[in-house]
């Protein structure tokens, strides 16, 4: 039985081994990130820069269509702020009085501005590349947060009689090497509002704090309301256990 | 029999209604006094799991049905809507999405726990039998649940399970077109998945209602896999088992919480966060871990048609199990050889799990050949002839009689245990 068991314990090992060990070429770098542990939350501060950054670089090529610009009162703007920065947006806007579509200002209830009509559109204006929608791409992601950080900051010179294609990059995170997008952040790509140095390093740490809010904007209350159930729940499987004793206190079995 | 039933509730409201449909009687019957075996150890809370696992699941799928898009074109954006902008609606989406997961776990255990104790054998055939079917439309039911989301894992999955189909002979590519609704999977796939998503939960209800019937025609087994004997073996079902169930359902619970608010998309993959894209096959398209097992089955061998057999014969064999299986002995208590080869059987099925999770390449290979053989092997091969040479334990006498003679040979208890019997 001993033996059995053991073996029982060597095979579940390897199954969550195996399912640890589905290939990741390239060693993604790892990060520390305010909001990955089960009480973590979003360090707005740096969610906030970093929609600086999506909004100053990143929305030329991809849009965020699942947001819409009221959510980012989860990153802690206010309703003025978020007023002021969708009515410098200029959106579709249904049709006017001849039915041509028209365009207007954004509102906090409009979908964040896409970049390009359509995905023809798009890769028509990037070499065949289609730029992907960010609204969920550190879900999408193997690795996810430490993968996106890997992308932005893994551009480097390809190594010696490595052939990168016309119009491609060489990045040493993304699979095959081959990336269609031109390094989008350098050290001092934006000038930050609030002072903060703008290394490449912190501007990659910043932008992928926010894309993991754009991505799981719930995350925050999940995990605090998890706890409250959690603790709850323990409390109650003790006090049912407690019942289920002395309910059957007075049975052998 | 015509005529009223004599109800014996004296509350004046039951008993106008348990005269006329004596409800009241039936749950106080089936729920309440219904005489249960006294030794279940905590395998037993499975099946409850499962049933409070299935209302979870209805529960929270009729809200999401609300606010879903079953449009090729929209459903995508309409789960982002769900876990964004409706009410709660993400907590809704996890609670599905990893209620699933628990289903399949519970699930699997309440069937090994049927394999363990011999729960499958003499009088208990159609229960198990109507078991096996209970696991073929869940399967069929979280397949097509998966293809909802209308992600690159939902679409390449549909893609590669459907097309499973064709491999049969004449009749088959006609299956596939009837399944897709056209000539690939689409915005009718879609469509048909979800009216079918919606439906089968509820076929699913009515056989576990007759699994259920079927199991308080036979009663319970237990962990001796001993008949009952006297009014001494068995405990009213409340609150003796609704209590102990209890205790089952705040740990699943607890678990089922756990992965919900701390880890929702664990169990998921990452590709079904892309949309849809016919035209862009992932690097390697693997179904949800429920389903490796069988997976691994299917892509052991090099024939697709064979493969596609034993995939299906993995579950098909269980419906002839309890005639394969020769011992009259039903718990492994009593058989220890057949301990053994169970238990290897399960780490088969385990090694076959990590085989799905990977390409069939090297190793892999050779592990989901031997896992599928084994597999196979304990049902047509072991357990038929194991019943005729392996020596059983010798039985109790009774359920009553070993726990009470384990404990010191004390005298029969006169509280609780006896009351039974008076009811009986």
């Amino acid at each position: 039985m001993r033996t059995m068991r053991s073996l029982m314990a060597g095979a579940f090992a390897a199954t969550l081994l195996a399912a640890t060990a589905i290939a990741q070429e390239t060693e993604l770098p790892n990060q520390k990130w305010s909001f990955e542990n089960p009480f973590g939350t979003y360090d707005l501060a740096a969610a906030q820069r970093g929609f600086q950054i999506y909004s100053q670089v990143c929305s030329n090529c991809h849009s965020l269509q699942y947001l819409h610009y009221r959510d980012l009162a989860g990153i802690g703007l206010d309703v003025e702020q978020i007023k002021a920065i969708a009515a410098n947006v200029t959106v579709p806007d249904g049709t006017d009085d001849q039915g041509q579509p028209k365009e207007g200002p954004a509102t906090p209830a409009s979908q964040f501005r896409s970049p390009f009509p359509n995905a023809k559109a798009a890769a028509a204006a990037n070499n065949g590349g289609i730029p992907p929608d960010l609204s969920l791409i550190v879900n999408a992601r193997e690795g996810g947060p430490n993968y996106v950080y890997g992308i932005l900051t893994g551009y480097t010179d390809p190594p010696e009689g490595f052939k990168v294609g016309d119009g491609l990059y060489y990045n040493k995170t993304f699979p095959g090497h081959q990336i269609h997008m031109p390094q989008p952040l350098r050290e001092g790509t934006v000038d930050y509002t609030d002072g903060t140095g703008n290394s490449l390093e912190q501007e990659a740490h910043d932008v992928v704090t926010f894309l993991s809010w754009a991505a799981n904007p719930e995350a925050v209350e999940r995990k605090q309301m998890g706890v409250r159930i959690v603790l709850f729940l323990v409390f109650l499987t003790g006090l049912t256990y407690a019942v289920k004793r002395k309910v059957w206190a007075d049975v052998e079995h | 029999m015509v005529g009223l039933h004599k109800s014996e509730f004296t509350n004046p409201v039951i008993n106008w209604i348990d005269t006329r449909l004596p409800v009241f009687t039936m749950i106080q019957k089936e729920y309440g006094e219904f005489p249960t075996p006294k030794n279940f150890n905590y395998f037993w809370n499975f099946g409850a799991l499962a049933m409070v696992n299935l209302v979870i699941m209805i529960a929270t799928g009729i809200f999401l049905a609300m606010n879903y898009q079953p449009n090729s074109e929209l459903a995508f954006g309409s789960i982002q809507h769900i876990m964004r902008d409706v009410n709660y609606g993400w907590l809704l989406r996890y609670i599905h999405q990893n209620g699933a997961s628990t289903f399949f776990i519970v699930t699997y255990i309440h069937i090994f726990r049927g394999l363990y104790y011999g729960s499958y054998k003499a009088p208990r055939e159609l229960l198990w039998i109507l078991g096996v079917v209970i696991l073929i439309i869940m399967m069929a039911t979280a397949f097509m649940g998966y293809v909802l989301p209308w992600g690159q894992m939902s679409y390449w999955g549909a893609t590669v399970i459907t097309n499973l189909f064709s491999a049969f002979p004449v009749v088959g590519p006609k299956i596939v077109t009837l399944l897709w609704g056209g000539f690939s999977v689409d915005n009718p796939t879609l469509n048909r998945f979800f009216s079918l998503h919606y439906l089968l939960p509820f076929l699913l209800v009515g056989v576990i209602f007759l699994h259920v019937i079927a199991l308080h025609l036979t009663g319970s087994n237990n962990p001796l896999g001993i008949d009952v004997k006297s009014p001494q073996d068995t405990l009213p079902f409340h609150p003796y088992y609704t209590a102990k169930d209890s205790v089952g359902i705040c740990v699943f619970l607890i678990v089922l919480s756990v992965l919900v608010f701390f880890a929702p998309n664990y169990l998921g993959d990452p590709n079904n966060f892309i949309p849809a894209n016919p035209l862009q096959t992932p690097a390697d398209i693997v179904p949800e871990w429920y389903f490796l097992p069988y997976y691994a089955i299917l892509r052991s061998v090099p024939d697709k048609l064979l493969g596609v057999c034993l995939m299906f014969g993995s579950l098909l064999v269980l419906f002839v199990l309890p005639w394969l299986d020769t011992s009259k002995v039903r718990s492994v208590r009593f058989r220890p050889i057949y301990r053994v080869t169970l238990l290897v059987w399960v780490v088969a099925v385990f090694v076959l799990g990590a085989c799905g999770a990977h390409k069939p390449e090297g190793i892999w290979v050779t592990l989901s050949r031997i896992g599928t053989l084994y597999y196979f092997a304990q049902f047509l091969v072991i357990l038929p002839i194991l019943g005729k040479l392996e020596r059983p334990l010798p039985l109790p006498e009774s359920i009553s009689h070993p726990v009470i003679g384990g404990r010191g040979g004390g005298p029969l208890p006169t509280g609780a245990a006896a009351k039974p019997m008076e009811k009986a």
